[in-house]
C-alpha cells in the first residue's frame, strides 16, 4: 500500500481529524507538540475505567488483579517497543521531562562530584537541559554544549573535542523538535563510553517517529513522552539499563515504591516500582500500550519510511516559497518531518494565527528551546510537524494559506 | 476572510505605519518588558511636564498584534495626565484595537500596557492581573 492511502486509512481511526477549524477542514500540523488520538487508544481508556477501574499492586479482589495485570502488560508492551532486554527497565512517568529529572536527581545529584562535566547540545529542549543546569550547579560540576552546524546538524567535531575525561554524562536529543536533526546517538555512545561517562537519551520527539532500539543505540537512559505518539497526556516512560536503575537510589518516595517500612527507615520495591511512587497513571499505561500496539501494527519502519516521503514533498515546496528560511536539514537524510521557518518580515505568531483562520494548526515561538534560538539569532520560528496521518494535500493546503500570509503582509 | 479575523485594515495600518515609534532621549519615566516565550518586546520612553505625559514612544519588536497595540496606546496616552494611564483597564485596550482577541493572543495584545503602567508606576514588571 502506498503512503497515501496509508495516510487516508489511518485517518478513519482519528475522530478529531473529521472536524473543521474555521469552516475549513482541519490540517493538524502541530504533531510535535502533541499527536491525535486514535480511537483504539480512547477506546481502551474507556475500557479500563468502565470495566476494571481498580488500584494496581493492592487489592485481592478481581478488578484489581485485572487492572494489576493490564498495567504490568503495559510495561512490557512498551519494552518490546523499544527492544529493553527486560521490561523491569521501563519505568512509568509522567512525560520525558519527569524521565529525565528522574535521571537527572536519581543518578546526578549522588553521583556527580564538584569539577565533573556534564555534555549536551545547542538544540535540545529545554526538558534536558534545564534539569542539569540546577544540578551542575547544585554539585559544582561543569555543563558543556556542543555547538550547531550551519545546516542545523549537531557539530560532532565540536562534541568529541568537548568530551573529556573529566565529562561523566553526555545527555542529547535523538532528534530535535526544532531542526527535525536525527543525531548519529549511537556513534557519540560508543565514545562517551570510552571515557566512562553515562548516555542519557530524550527521544520524545524521535521515538514516535522511527524505531528505536535501546541495546542497538547502546546508551544507558532513554526518555519518551506517550503523549506525542498517540497516546493519552500525562503518561510517558524512563527506560535505564538494569544495573544502573538497581543502583540508584529513588527519586519519589511514598506508597507503591516501597518494599518494608519501619518508624525510622524503610526499604525499596523491586523495579520498575522503586520509581513509581503513589498511585501510577493506570489508565495512561494502558492508553499508551494500546497506542504502541497501534503504531506497532502498521510498523515503526513504515512510519518512518512514509513520513520521509512526505517530509520531502513538504520540503521541496517550502524551499520553493518566496521569502522562506528553513532551519535545520534541507534533505531528508537523518531528518524527520519537524520544519521550522520564518517568513521575511513576519513574526512567526502571526503566521500560525492567519494559517489558523485556515484551519491549519501549526506551531510557533521558541519550542522550549530558547539557547538554540539565541545560538540561530532568532524569536522564533512557526513550525510544520508531520505524522502518520498527515497528506501531500494538507501540505498544498498550508502552503495555500502561506501565501495568503504574505498576501496579509504585501 | 472571515469576520473573525484579526488582520484587519487599522491593525496592519498600525503595524506598517506604526505612530510614535522610536526612542526618547533623557525620558522622564521608560520601561521594558517582553514576552520570553514568543521574543515580543516592547519599550516605552515617556516625557512628562506637570504631571501629564507630554511625550510618548515605544520601541521593541514583536507580532503584528503586540506592535500595533503599542501603537494604538500611544496614540491614546499622549497627552493626557499620568492617572489616566493608572486608570487604564485591559478592556479599555482591547475595545480601542476593535478586534476579537482570543486568549492565545492576549499577552500580545496587552504587552504594551504593561510596559506603559511599570513606567508610570516606576515597577520593573505589572502583572496580567493588574490590568483588570
Amino acid at each position: 500500500m502506498g503512503c497515501t492511502r496509508l495516510a487516508q486509512e489511518v485517518r478513519q481511526d482519528f475522530p478529531v481529524l473529521q472536524r473543521k477549524v474555521n469552516n475549513h477542514p482541519l490540517v493538524y500540523f502541530d504533531n510535535a507538540a502533541t499527536t491525535q488520538k486514535p480511537r483504539q487508544v480512547i477506546e481502551a481508556l474507556r475500557h479500563y475505567y468502565e470495566t476494571y477501574n481498580a488500584n494496581v499492586h493492592r487489592g485481592v479482589h478481581t478488578l484489581a488483579a485485572q487492572a494489576t495485570e493490564a498495567y504490568e502488560e503495559a510495561h512490557k508492551a512498551v519494552a518490546r517497543f523499544v527492544n529493553a532486554p527486560s521490561w523491569r527497565e521501563i519505568v512509568f512517568t509522567r512525560n520525558a521531562t519527569e524521565s529525565l529529572n528522574l535521571v537527572a536527581y536519581a543518578w546526578g545529584l549522588r553521583r556527580l562530584r564538584p569539577g565533573d562535566r556534564v555534555l549536551t547540545t545547542l538544540m535540545e529542549h529545554h526538558s534536558n537541559l534545564v534539569p542539569w543546569q540546577q544540578i551542575t550547579r547544585r554539585v559544582g560540576a561543569h555543563l558543556d554544549f556542543a555547538d550547531i552546524t550551519e545546516d542545523g546538524r549537531l557539530d560532532l567535531d565540536d562534541l568529541f573535542g568537548k568530551l573529556t575525561e573529566q565529562t561523566r554524562v553526555v545527555t542529547l536529543t535523538l532528534a530535535s523538535n526544532v531542526l527535525g536533526t536525527v543525531n548519529p546517538v549511537k556513534e557519540i555512545a560508543r565514545k562517551a563510553h570510552e571515557v566512562g561517562a553515562i548516555v542519557v537519551v530524550d527521544a520524545a520527539q524521535a521515538a514516535p517517529h522511527m524505531p528505536i532500539d535501546v541495546q542497538d543505540l547502546g546508551v544507558d537512559f532513554l526518555a519518551v513522552s506517550g503523549h506525542k505518539m498517540m497516546g493519552p497526556t500525562g503518561i510517558g516512560f524512563l527506560w535505564g539499563r538494569e544495573e544502573l536503575l538497581e543502583d540508584m537510589d529513588p527519586f519519589l518516595y511514598g506508597g507503591e515504591m516501597i518494599h518494608e517500612v519501619w518508624p525510622d527507615r524503610a526499604t525499596w520495591n523491586e523495579l520498575p516500582w522503586k520509581f513509581e511512587a503513589g498511585t501510577p497513571n493506570i489508565a495512561g499505561g494502558i492508553g499508551l500500550q494500546a497506542a504502541v500496539a497501534y503504531l506497532d501494527r502498521i510498523g515503526m519502519d513504515r512510519v518512518e519510511a512514509c513520513e520521509r516521503e512526505l517530509t520531502a514533498y513538504a520540503l521541496e515546496k517550502l524551499l520553493a516559497f518566496p521569502g522562506l528560511t528553513l532551519y535545520g536539514p534541507k534533505d531528508t537524510r537523518d531528518r524527520l518531518g519537524v520544519l521550522s521557518f520564518t517568513l521575511e518580515g513576519i513574526h512567526p505568531h502571526d503566521i500560525a494565527s492567519i494559517l489558523d483562520l485556515h484551519g491549519v494548526a501549526v506551531r510557533s515561538g521558541s519550542h522550549c528551546a530558547q539557547p538554540l534560538m539565541r545560538r540561530l539569532g532568532i524569536e522564533g520560528t512557526a513550525r510544520i510537524s508531520l505524522y502518520l496521518y498527515n497528506t501531500p494535500e494538507e501540505v498544498d493546503r498550508a502552503v495555500e494559506a502561506l501565501q495568503k500570509v504574505r498576501e496579509i503582509f504585501r | 476572510m472571515a469576520d473573525f479575523d484579526i488582520y484587519v485594515e487599522h491593525i496592519l495600518d498600525h503595524y506598517k505605519n506604526p505612530r510614535n515609534r522610536g526612542t526618547l532621549e533623557n525620558p522622564d519615566l521608560t520601561a521594558r518588558d517582553g514576552n520570553p516565550l514568543c521574543g515580543d518586546e516592547i519599550r516605552m520612553d515617556f516625557k512628562v511636564k506637570d504631571g501629564r505625559i507630554v511625550d510618548v514612544k515605544f520601541s521593541g519588536h514583536g507580532c503584528t498584534i503586540s506592535q500595533a497595540s503599542a501603537s494604538i496606546l500611544t496614540e491614546m496616552i499622549k497627552g493626557k495626565p499620568l492617572d489616566y494611564v493608572k486608570q487604564l483597564k485591559k478592556d479599555d485596550l482591547l475595545e480601542a484595537l476593535g478586534i476579537p482577541i482570543g486568549p492565545t493572543r492576549l499577552k500580545c495584545a496587552l504587552l504594551s500596557l504593561k510596559v506603559a503602567k511599570a513606567a508610570v508606576y516606576g515597577l520593573d514588571k505589572v502583572r496580567d492581573e493588574d490590568l483588570e
